[in-house]
């Protein structure tokens, strides 16, 4: 059988090929020319013919059918055999192959062998892709390696220590000893790699961390210090031809220390303090003319700036920054933009003096420079600044890439919110925002703007107007459209009256505004959510247009039957509206009152209506569900008929807007409202101040039950009610009473209502149940919290009213509390 | 550094070093995805690319680029320095070297970035060392076989 052919005559004669057929045609070849040998066991070849299979590896055709060849290199006697075995290895043969950790054994031995480049075959091997099992069994001759005083293992073995603690993070007390006269080395390979495992030993453990900052080294001195000389000497130090890169001496160890330094001196001031001074002097010695010089300038600020340094040096890391960004060297410009975006929060003002240049960086032609920018940008807007940073925020949108455009619409309207200056101009800003990038505006941002633009009551008539006119031309973009159909709901009798004062008042016909939102409802382009918008905004129109209510009708109707699930309800419950409801009409599709922004719940901050909601999720609830209350009111008045005794209405949902004024308990006004309440707010909105500090999730409240006995209010038929009682720690006028109500029988109560009154100086309110069912055999309860604010601190009564169904009819009862504890009112 | 690719201009992939273990089918599909990102961004950007959790640092040296994958800690403009010091070396070991030194001898390329780089990490910042070290080894080699010499294509 010939020779095998040589790698280089492979090499050639693949690179002669003209077509990937031609190509894989050879290579097949070979590869059945290799495996023949390799069954042969052909000692001679083997090593020419693994290499010949890398080569093919690395132009991407498979050579597992190699990986046992590869061992059998390794255990060779021959150094070439080996040299090429451990490559193959470590290109072939990783954690995951079986036969990986067959290795270990010939690692073994070659890491104990008497020529000092097998052994650094072996180090090298182990340390780039040892497994954890290999690591475990081997970490012993590393650990031994490791205090040899050849410094060509030496270097290999605290490399192949740093990997070993990667793979095994337990074995790293083991290397501890040996890392004691480490750094009293002068190979400056030795240094280097030492000061690596010192940083992966302080990084991984904060108890090593604490060990390195205090314990006194071999040379009884401690660590910081001594990392401090070594670096000084390398600056100092004359020109050293084996290290030098353009004028700097060795700046790869330079940098490494100064890491170490940082993560020595972070959150500690001793250590922090002994580095000031060579930080101080490396930062305005270093040349900067070259990216090495840089590269050490950047490892320097980004040390400053992570230690308790003082604030000078503080200033001093921040105008090398600075410097950066005016630098022409794009890779300068974006390491500054990224060390700025970490230092913005904490230095803030030191930053503020660079926004000129870090806006100029919005127009750099490079993506991850733009990305930088305009985070930077944003953390720096504020109330000083805002126009002018708004101005160059809105041009960036309307030119960077879609990437940015949705990160970008976010950001402006968080920082518009923040700190506009008139409402005006929060409203052109946000007009302008989803006129540039409409379609790339999130979703949520939409119930938010909606809730902007309800608040600013004198803009509304502007901002409808610039609404419709940006759709008249364009409705493609969902956001905006779903925004201007809202307001055109809204406000459009404003745009047909042309009131608008801030800006030249638009002629609108009722029809023309009716034709554009139809032409929403038709298009192809509008969402399924938008058309739930438009249509309901026409619906709204009925209520402000006067002229045109009869084309509304037709459209609502024609809807009735769309094979739009969502429309089609929604069509169905207008119609009905018009037809059996009419009367309720105007009251259900009266204007929005101002919404208040609610912090704690998300779904809250949604203001549900009868019949719509901002969010994308659309829900509707029957019209007639805001009677309720009224009738409740109407119920308890008869109930306590001409006594003394105020009646109470239950919470949800409250019955009038917010703007009707905050006293919950002037029942008489409340019942003059038009009709049935209309805008039912979550139940947040306007409440007494003093009864919101129960509203809040906090525990205001004295947990200290056992201190107020509880009482049984009720017990009759089978019907059970307990009260118990907590005093609110912030206000002593405040009782909170949590009923509780069970039911003995064997069937169920439904329907069960409580309802209470309480004395004339006393207030009371009544938050919702947690169900209207009490299951039988006291299986379940009823809970219910009731509020009662005592300010004169009378003695507590209460009467109360119980209904539900059972056993087939209605049951109803009235009774007294008069057994309330002293504690609970005193 | 997570791992080094060396490719030519055509996307041709001429050395690959990878210091975390991944499956081969991942790598081939992460190289394509790097080769694509790094052949198509033009001159006027700049040398550091944000890609998934690293961060790509690459240079081209005629048709050759070089890229490394370096975490998030890692200090970019260092690391522009470590690739030209690796050029370096295979510039001093062949003696103006070129593309094809390389594809003709890349087991050689694999042995000089060895005795720079372990596990990812620095072990040597002497040329003269590092150069020293392979020049012995290749002493060492017990058959004057033609593949195992200087380069000769």
């Amino acid at each position: 059988m010939p020779a095998p052919i040589r790698l280089r005559e492979l090499i050639r004669t693949i690179r002669t090929a003209r077509t990937q057929a031609e190509e894989r045609e050879m290579i097949q070849k070979e590869c059945a020319a290799i495996r023949s040998s390799f069954r042969e066991e052909d000692n001679t070849y083997r090593c020419r013919n693994v290499a010949k299979l890398l080569y093919m590896h690395m132009l991407g055709y498979p050579a597992h059918f190699g990986q046992l060849e590869c061992l059998k290199l390794i255990a060779s006697q021959k150094f070439t055999d080996k040299r090429i075995g451990y490559l193959g290895a470590m290109l072939l043969l990783d954690e995951r192959q079986d036969v990986h950790l067959l290795m270990t054994n010939c690692i073994k031995n070659d890491l104990n062998h008497s020529t000092q480049y097998v052994q650094g075959l072996a180090l090298c091997t182990l340390g780039c892709m040892g497994s954890s099992e290999m690591c475990r069994d081997l970490a012993g001759e590393v650990e031994k390696l490791l205090k040899t005083s050849n410094s060509y293992l030496r270097k290999k073995a605290a490399l192949c220590a740093v990997h070993v603690i990667r793979k095994v993070p337990e074995l790293m007390e083991m290397f501890l000893p040996a890392t004691k006269n480490l750094l009293n080395e002068k190979n400056h390979g030795v240094l280097h790699t030492s000061v690596v495992l010192l940083t992966e030993m302080c990084e991984r453990s904060p108890d090593m961390l604490a060990h390195f900052r205090k314990v006194r080294q071999l040379s009884s001195s401690q660590l910081v210090p001594q990392l401090v000389r070594i670096l000084k000497n390398l600056i100092m130090s004359g020109y050293s031809p084996e290290h030098d890169v353009s004028g700097i001496s060795d700046p790869f160890l330079q940098v490494r220390i100064l890491r170490l330094l940082r993560i020595l001196g972070r959150n500690d001031d001793d250590s922090s303090e002994a580095m000031n001074d060579i930080l101080a002097q490396v930062a305005t010695n270093t040349e900067t003319s070259k990216n090495v010089g840089n590269a050490i300038l950047y490892e320097t600020v980004l040390t400053i700036m992570d230690i308790k340094s003082e604030s000078g040096l503080r200033v001093l890391a921040i105008n090398i920054l600075g410097r950066f960004l005016l630098n022409n060297d794009k890779n300068i410009r974006y390491v500054a933009l990224t060390s700025l975006l970490k230092t913005v929060q904490t230095d803030h003002n030191a930053v503020q003096r660079h926004r000129s240049t870090i806006v100029d960086c919005l127009k750099d032609l490079d993506v991850s420079i733009k990305r930088r920018a305009m985070e930077l940008s944003f953390a720096l807007v504020n109330g000083n600044n805002v126009r002018g940073m708004m101005k160059e925020l809105l041009y960036f949108l309307d030119s960077c890439e879609p990437e940015f455009k949705a990160d970008c619409a976010s950001g402006i309207f968080l920082a518009a919110e923040k700190y506009a200056p008139s409402k005006r101009w929060h409203i052109d800003t946000i007009m302008r925002v989803l006129t540039t990038a409409g379609s790339y505006v999130r979703d949520d941002a939409v119930p938010n703007l909606i809730q902007l633009i309800t608040n600013s009551v004198e803009m509304h008539a502007y901002t409808v107007q610039r609404l419709y006119k940006a759709i008249l031309g364009d409705y493609s973009q969902q956001p905006l459209v779903q925004v201007a159909s809202w307001c055109i709901g809204e406000y459009g009798d404003l745009l047909v009256s042309g009131q608008c004062e801030e800006e030249e008042p638009i002629q609108v016909t009722e029809d023309e505004v009716l034709d554009i939102l139809e032409s929403i409802l038709i298009s192809n382009m509008s969402a399924s959510v938008t058309r739930g918008y438009a249509l309901t905004a026409i619906m709204k129109l009925s209520t402000r247009f006067t002229c045109t209510v009869n084309r509304i009708k037709k459209v609502v109707s024609i809807y009735g039957s769309s094979i739009d699930v969502e429309l089609q309800q929604r069509a169905v419950e207008y119609n009905a509206l018009f037809k059996k409801y009419d009367h309720m009409r105007p009251a259900l599709l009266e204007r929005m009152p101002v919404m208040e922004k609610v912090t704690t719940n998300g779904p809250a901050e949604i203001v549900q209506t009868n019949g719509e909601t901002e969010t994308a999720v659309l829900e509707t609830k029957p019209p007639p569900s805001g009677l309720q209350p009224a009738n409740q009111a109407n119920d308890l008045l008869d109930l306590l008929g001409g006594s003394d005794i105020t009646p109470v209405i239950p919470t949800a949902p409250t019955s009038k807007p917010a703007s009707a004024g905050g006293e919950l308990l002037d029942l008489l006004g409340d019942l003059n409202l038009t009709g049935s309440p209309v805008s039912a707010p979550a139940p947040q909105i306007a409440q007494p101040p003093f009864l919101l500090d129960g509203l809040t999730s906090q525990p205001l409240f004295n947990d200290i039950a056992a201190g107020i006995p509880s009482i049984t209010a009720y017990n009759k038929n089978g019907l059970k009610i307990d009260f118990t009682f907590e005093r609110s720690n912030t206000n002593p006028s405040v009782t909170v009473i949590t009923i509780q109500a069970s039911n003995s029988t064997e069937l169920d109560m439904t329907d069960f209502v409580f309802q209470a009154a309480v004395p004339k100086t006393f207030q009371l309110q009544l938050l919702s149940p947690s169900s209207s069912v009490i299951p039988a055999f006291n299986s379940g309860t009823i809970t219910q919290v009731i509020k009662v604010l005592n300010p004169q601190k009378q003695q507590l009564r209460m009467r109360i009213k119980l209904t539900y169904n059972h056993k087939g009819s209605a049951m109803q009862d009235l009774a007294e509390v008069n057994n309330f504890p002293p504690q609970s009112w005193q | 550094i997570h791992f080094i690719l060396l490719f030519s201009r055509q996307g041709k992939l001429r050395l690959q070093k990878w210091y975390t273990t991944l499956p081969d089918k991942e790598k081939k599909k992460i190289i394509r995805e790097i080769v694509q990102i790094i052949l198509s961004r033009n001159q006027k950007t700049s040398s550091f690319v944000d890609w998934k959790d690293l961060k790509l640092v690459y240079k081209r040296y005629a048709s050759l680029y070089f890229c490394c994958a370096i975490e998030d800690q890692d200090n970019e403009l260092l690391t522009l320095e470590v690739v030209h010091r690796y050029v370096e070396l295979l510039d001093r070991y062949f003696g103006n070297v070129c593309e094809l030194d390389i594809i003709f001898n890349f087991e050689k390329a694999y042995f000089i970035l060895d005795e720079f780089i372990i596990g990812g990490e620095i072990q040597e910042t002497s040329k003269k060392t590092a150069v020293k070290a392979i020049e012995e080894s290749d002493m060492l080699q017990e058959t004057v076989e033609e593949y195992m010499n200087k380069p000769a294509f």
